[in-house]
């Protein structure tokens, strides 16, 4: 190649010493630091998650006998909870209530409004963005409350029924439209954002070579914006669909009590706490962690192989 | 190919920049019309104007016969290359030149031909399947030329495409280039802040100064007859020296001094105020004595290589003479700069070129 490139001094380059060792901290020294992190790691996810592996082959309970002296039952746990149609159900409910709410609702709404947006005045722009980050940083338990007040059923009318002059009761007779929408208003600003910020990395010119050529909005977004930012929309997708998939905040709700809106952890917090079948419940929730797992492994494989 | 004609056009961004002031500018049909200016004059702004990246405030946009001040960028028939070249990185540099092509609708194995045939006639042919990032700068500025031409354009529209290549390949680049265009013939806008390049590759150039035309003509006329004091301080690769003069019985006085007028007869009165312009390359520097030069005393001599440009320091005004490398003095040494008559321009106390009759 034609192109000319300045010698670098030799003083300029870091020796190998340096790079390797950048902090110039000893082994022992460099341990010292990273201990208390390790420590913290270990009591709070590694020994919790052996813990509940462990728990799940036995008949452990908060009260009675099993409580004191656990027997190991084997997989019995687990031939259990795929045989129980109202695990089944919490599954089917929070695979509907996961791809309405994140991955159609908050991913799709999230990266249009980032889309539409970013061509706004900034007049309109400002108090948009600013609303739907409201929605995200109000804490769990408010939200909770404000949506059971929206949602209220008759005879102490919510807002959504006096608005609309309706009487129904919206979380008992829509329970997955109505928690599905409520996810959507409650975490679309994650998606916003990020889809922000990814577009903020497209050079203008990509989209202005786009137009010149002809191409309509949507030849923009298929052939220039989505290949282009297709990892963080990938990275998007897989942390909305882990954070929804394993929310509690639809108790806040339902009290976990219609059974319609009862997903798989207010299910698995039935069976654990409220029946107190912890070794039962220990097993949902290995199988809950296996499905995250293998959307998880899913969402790295496509993006490995876009990524290419 | 197509003629471009700007008629008081005015861009105002919502900020209040008013990036173009009633401009009005003509371009021949297979021209290579040259934009000069300083950074922030509005070259890049009209140049999108003309594309339809920018919706003037006012004024129109023709093309051709056709009027395309509202049409959108697609529907009007022109390319650009961006300065930053915007290739897709995830497209092959075959895919990136079919691109417009495909936005066309153009069939897959026509496009793919055509795209091959650009590519190869731009000396890209070995590279076809490599990714952007896999090419040197200058090779992504020929990808870049490639899609632009492979939609046969009426008009290209060439942002500083030279800026982001070091100084030896921008010369091949500039070569290239013009070349290029003269093959095509297509009519061609190609926005530079490098007086230089625009000498060197337009046929004609207008050279802006914050969102007006100061001049239009070919690269000779400007260079030589800078129409005032704003394109005479901008163009020339040494800035030319503008001195201050009165007129005075039949003669000009500089710095104390009485020099002859320049050739040509000037309408000027007894006492007028003037500046007086001359390029360093057309001025001589004499080691004795001349009734018609300006007298100073040798300050800096800077090489240029083949030339030395010497800097003088007069009676209350310093100014520049370039010499060839063999007669360049040394500092501290006495000297006369003679002004060529002939090259020599006056301007009036607005700063416009008075002109010889
Ligand atoms: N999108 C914009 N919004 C507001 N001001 C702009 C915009 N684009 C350019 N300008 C302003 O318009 C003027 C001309 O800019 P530009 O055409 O880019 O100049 P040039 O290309 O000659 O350097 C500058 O003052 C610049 O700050
Ligand atoms: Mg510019």
């Amino acid at each position: 190649m034609a192109q000319a490139t300045s010698p670098i001094p030799e003083t300029a380059l870091p020796s190998a010493g340096l790079t390797a060792n950048p902090a110039g901290l000893s082994r022992p020294g460099a341990l010292a630091f990273i201990t208390p992190g390790l420590i913290l790691i270990v009591v709070f996810l590694a020994v919790p998650a052996a813990w509940t592996l462990y728990l799940g082959v036995t008949n452990y309970a908060l009260f009675g006998p099993q409580a004191s002296h656990p027997s190991f039952v084997g997989l019995a746990n687990y031939a259990q909870a795929l045989h129980d149609p109202l695990f089944l159900s919490a599954v089917v409910v929070t695979v509907a209530y996961v791809f309405g709410s994140a991955v159609v609702g908050q991913m799709v709404l999230g990266f249009a409004l980032a889309w539409k947006l970013r061509q706004a005045p900034a007049w309109m722009r400002q108090p948009i963005e600013t609303l739907v980050l409201f929605a995200w940083i109000i804490p769990a338990a408010v939200v909770g409350f404000l949506w059971a007040t929206f949602y209220g059923p008759p005879p102490q009318t919510g807002t959504l029924n006096t608005v609309l002059h309706t009487q129904v009761n919206w979380l008992y007779q829509f329970p997955i439209p109505a928690l599905i929408v409520f996810n959507i208003w409650r975490g679309t600003a994650f998606s916003m954002l990020l889809s922000g910020a990814a577009l903020n990395t497209l050079p203008p010119s990509y989209l202005e070579t786009a137009r010149l050529a002809g191409a309509s909005g949507w030849q923009q977004l298929r052939d220039v914006v989505f290949p282009s930012i297709r990892g963080t929309l990938l990275t998007n997708l897989l942390l909305i669909t882990l954070w929804t998939f394993n929310d509690f905040t639809p108790f806040n709700l339902t009290g976990g009590a219609i059974p319609g809106a009862t997903t798989l952890p207010i299910y698995i917090y039935h069976e654990a706490f409220e029946f107190s079948l912890f070794g039962l419940g220990s097993a949902m929730s290995t199988i809950m962690l296996l499905i995250n797992l293998i959307i998880a492994l899913g969402y790295l494989w496509v993006l490995r192989r876009t990524a290419r | 190919m197509a003629q471009v004609r700007i008629e008081d056009l005015t861009v105002q961004f919502s900020g209040g920049t008013r990036a173009l002031d009633r401009l009005d500018l003509a371009i021949e049909d297979g021209e290579f019309f040259a934009l000069l200016g300083p950074s922030g004059c509005g070259k890049t702004t009209l140049l999108r104007t003309i594309a339809g990246l920018v919706l003037p405030s006012a004024g129109r946009v023709v093309i051709g016969d056709r009027d395309v001040t509202r049409l959108p960028p697609g529907d009007r028939n022109v390319a650009m290359v961006f300065q930053d070249y915007a290739l897709y990185p995830h497209m092959t540099v075959a895919e990136n030149i079919a691109y417009p092509l495909k936005v066309r609708r153009v069939e897959r194995s026509r496009r793919q031909e055509m795209a091959l045939s650009v590519g190869a006639s731009l000396g890209l042919g070995e590279l076809m399947e490599r990714r952007p990032a896999q090419l040197s700068g200058g090779q992504q500025q020929r990808v870049a030329l490639a899609r632009a031409i492979a939609t046969r354009p009426d008009v290209f529209l060439l942002d500083e495409p030279l800026s982001n290549l070091d100084a030896r390949l921008r010369l091949e680049a500039r070569t290239f280039l013009k070349r290029l265009q003269g093959e095509l013939g297509i009519t061609t806008v190609y926005v530079t802040h490098d007086q230089a390049e625009a000498l060197a590759m337009a046929h004609r150039m207008a050279v802006m100064d914050r969102g007006v035309v100061r001049q239009v003509g070919t690269p000779v006329e400007v260079f030589q007859y800078p129409a005032n004091l704003f394109v005479a301080q901008f163009t020339g690769s040494t800035p030319m020296n503008l001195l201050p003069a009165r007129v005075d019985k039949g003669a000009l006085t500089v710095g104390g001094r009485r020099l002859p007028f320049p050739s040509g007869s000037y309408r000027l009165r007894e006492g007028d105020r003037v500046t007086v312009g001359v390029r360093p390359e057309y001025m001589d520097l004499s080691t004795v004595e001349r009734h018609d030069g300006l007298p100073g005393r040798v300050a800096v001599v800077e090489s240029l290589g083949v030339t030395s440009l010497v800097t003088l320091e007069g009676e209350g005004i310093s100014f520049q003479v370039v010499v060839p490398e063999n007669r360049a003095p040394r500092a501290g040494e006495r000297g006369w700069a003679v002004a060529d008559p002939a090259r020599t321009l006056l301007y009036d106390d607005r700063g416009e070129l008075i002109r010889a009759f």
